[in-house]
């Protein structure tokens, strides 16, 4: 425990008003779901927030005719710059319910609420901002001269950024002339049904956009429905296989944006406070449940003992607790079964001889906790080197050349992110280009902005979101 | 009307750089369009498919690291050299194709360009398909394709060079390595591309030519680990969605075939070149 402790600072939940139960909304209504309802729970306290509907087949289905006739009738042939306005009302409206939206994501998913505040309903804005711009600009974005729509878009979202995926899924595909039925992950389900009030308040056309909520059952409806044109995944490479699978032969397109292993490599010129500063940023930013956390730390020998030791420092001061308190820095694991996963992990790293350094401390009593881990010693054959772990835990590996550092990053099935930490410029731009990753960041960590594209290589995935490249995954060009 | 007997041409695989036969000792019979023997193709088996991923893989660092402008003139010099043999490829085309004189000629005086034009797109894409990112913070930001890695090519069936030029070419451009299945029936104008690639500065095992049946070999590249991505053009069907879903395994990228097989006359635009494509994204802090 540090010497001095803060009082707590919390933010106050009153501005959210939870209902006891939220139905789908299909069609510019909320609606009841034929499905068995399910419960989501707040995993800082374990306390049931609200029941929210499933959607069947049959839902899947009515939200899919829904969406078919927005796209025929309303929103396909509107004029483009009128889509556009459509995008900058919701993105002003956000704005306007930029703190209910944050308190709501922290109360459903466990994150701090600086980060919902600062980072998650921020960039959810500014995603529609940015979009909305493209609306009526498309034949500038180099897809040819007269881009087209696809259709309806099947949209599948994670937990880990309920909001924001939501927006970087939801605002391409309606600036490009798409209608869409979402499926919000089954832990996290209420800022997008709060995000569907925004709809109604925009006064968005029915059908345009559709939020079906469920589990994995009701993502295979969406995922597999026959008129459906176009699938949008974000989430396991286990989960993106099996929908690629689904997806063949059929005339649906497909972008998967799906696990990570980054590496961030800290080379022995990198100004240690400020690398050490990216570490923590990289693997414990939204408890390290990110697809591109920085989770293979790969030290320069000759620093090694000094980075860490910097690093466990600096992870002594983090804050674990309520993520309602403004001052915590790590918030709840989403649920109990990533919780079990995250153990599982860690189990195995002790089991195949890494070290593990955890601070001192206590976690709270009830919800899903787990402490900021470092394992030292550990090598590239190792499972925490290896499988993506999606929690707090950091794996520090060790190199001497440069070739090495690439080597040993390159060395993954994954590539979605990494990090590259040097004060020489040269070195970084040679280090950035040879990474096999489709974001690097270099001396800074997990930064996102929507006209940055960003997407994986390798078995994280394919397609972008965001940037201009980002639209090609919701138009049919002819180039 | 001269007595001399002709010196027949034995046909080979083109695998990393050299003109093995196939390692399971296999050949087919190819025949003109009328049915006439024509030649013994090898016939590559699932082997000769994983040595040629092999040497895709160990060329993959050198040309894709290779400048665009040094891409873009060995691609033109591949151009130069087909000129020069148009005529062989006209004769083969005819042979294979059962066309006319004139018309074959056409084909591959058409192929010649659809090289060119790919030649001239390295040092372009990165401009046209590439960002500045004018992110909300002080950071500079850019976005660069990159090539996705070793590409299976299952070349079209009926096109023979014009098709498999349109196919493999701009695999080629964005930097990416090539195994490429060959049209089963009409294989010839694939090996003797292979000779223009041995001949025109192109690297051992950044093209890699293997006559066979897709339906055979096809599945071991599909689900292949080292293979990056698949281009499914010479397939259809059922072949294609089982070629599809085995893909999904590994994650590859798939450009699938077309419901038939298109006009390659007419203009590719990019819609060849950004599959094989990826694009990464930059971040640096801007300050003093």
């Amino acid at each position: 425990m540090s010497i001095f402790e803060y009082a707590p600072a919390l933010e106050s939940r009153s501005l959210v008003d939870l209902r006891p139960s939220y139905g789908l909304f299909v069609d510019g209504e909320f609606t009841e779901g034929t499905g068995t309802p399910l419960k989501t729970v707040n995993p800082a306290t374990e306390e049931v927030l609200s029941e929210v509907a499933t959607g069947s087949d049959a839902d899947v289905d009515r939200a899919v005719r829904a969406a078919r006739r927005a796209f025929v009738k309303t929103w396909g042939p509107m004029r483009p710059a009128d889509r556009g306005k459509y995008l900058f009302r919701i993105a002003r409206l956000l704005q306007e319910r930029a703190r209910e939206f944050a308190v709501l994501e922290t109360l459903d998913n466990g994150k701090p609420i600086r980060e919902s505040r600062d980072v998650d309903v921020p960039l959810a804005a500014a995603h529609f901002f940015y979009h909305a711009g493209w609306a009526d600009k498309l034949e500038h974005a180099g897809l040819g001269a007269a881009p087209r729509p696809l259709g309806v878009a099947g949209q599948v979202i994670p937990w880990n950024f309920p909001l924001m995926m939501l927006a970087w899924k939801v605002a391409p595909a309606l600036a490009t002339g798409n209608t869409v039925v979402l499926k919000p992950a089954e832990t996290t389900p209420l800022t997008a049904l709060l995000f569907a009030e925004i709809c109604q308040q925009a006064d968005l056309p029915p059908g345009v956009v559709n939020i079906v909520t469920g589990a994995g059952e009701t993502g295979r409806a969406v995922v597999s429905h026959p008129d459906v044109d176009k699938v949008a995944f974000t989430g396991s490479t286990e989960v993106g296989r099996s929908i690629a699978r689904t997806v063949a032969g059929t005339h649906k397109r497909l972008t998967l944006e799906l696990g990570g292993k980054a590496a961030n490599i800290v080379f022995d010129d990198a100004p240690v406070d400020q690398a050490v500063e990216g570490i923590v940023r990289g693997i414990f930013f939204n408890q390290g449940h990110v697809c591109c956390a920085g989770s293979r730390l790969l030290v320069q020998e000759s620093v090694h003992d000094e980075v860490v030791a910097a690093l466990q420092r600096r992870i002594g001061t983090l804050r674990v607790g309520d993520p309602l308190d403004k001052n915590t820095d790590l918030g709840a694991i989403n649920s109990a079964p990533q919780l079990e996963r995250i153990r599982e992990l860690v189990a195995a790293g002790d089991a195949e001889g890494a070290q593990r350094w955890q601070p001192e401390g206590d976690l709270p009593a009830r919800g899903y906790w787990f402490k900021p881990t470092v394992f030292t010693g550990v090598s590239s054959a190792h499972r925490i080197a290896r499988d993506e772990v999606f929690g707090p835990v950091l794996s520090v590996l060790t190199f001497r050349t440069p070739d090495e550092a690439v080597a040993k990053a390159n060395n993954s099935t994954y590539g979605l992110s990494a990090g590259v930490w040097s004060e020489k410029g040269s070195r970084i731009l040679s280090i950035t280009s040879k990474l096999r990753a489709g974001v690097v960041w270099a001396n800074t960590f997990n930064e996102f902005d929507p006209t940055s594209p960003f997407g994986g290589y390798k078995q994280s995935g394919y397609g972008r979101e965001g940037g201009r490249q980002g639209l090609a995954a919701y138009l049919k060009g002819d180039a | 009307m001269s007595d001399r007997l002709t010196v027949r041409k034995t046909y080979k695989l083109y695998v990393n750089g050299a003109f093995p036969r196939s390692e399971s000792g296999r050949t087919y019979e190819v025949t003109d369009a009328r049915g006439h023997f024509l030649a013994n193709a090898a016939w590559a088996s699932r082997k000769d498919a994983r040595d040629a991923v092999v040497a895709a893989r160990s060329a993959f660092a050198k040309w894709s690291a290779a400048t665009a402008y040094n891409r873009g003139q060995v691609l033109y010099r591949v151009a130069e050299v087909l000129e020069g043999r148009a005529a062989q490829f006209a004769e083969e085309v005819a042979a294979g194709e059962g066309l006319s004189g004139s018309k074959a000629r056409a084909e591959v005086d058409a192929a010649i360009d659809r090289w060119v034009w790919y030649a001239g797109w390295t040092d372009k894409l990165a401009a046209v398909l590439g960002s500045s990112n004018p992110v909300a913070g002080p950071y500079f930001g850019f976005s660069m394709p990159e090539p996705t890695g070793v590409v299976a090519v299952l070349a079209p069936q009926r096109s023979s060079l014009l098709g498999l030029v349109s196919v493999l070419a701009p695999v080629l451009a964005g930097g990416n390595t090539a195994v490429v299945v060959s049209s089963k029936g009409r294989p010839l104008p694939a090996i003797t591309l292979g000779e223009v690639l041995a001949t025109s500065d192109v690297p051992g095992g950044v093209v890699n030519l293997l006559t066979g049946d897709a339906a055979e070999i096809g599945p071991w590249l599909a689900e292949h680990a080292d293979v990056d991505a698949i281009d499914l053009a010479g397939t259809a069907g059922p072949l294609a969605m089982e070629l599809e879903r085995s893909a999904a395994g590994t994650v590859k990228r798939v450009l699938r075939a077309p419901a038939e097989e298109p006009d390659w006359s007419s203009d590719p635009g990019l819609s060849r070149l950004r599959p094989f494509l990826e694009t990464k994204s930059v971040w640096h802090p801007m300050g003093v």
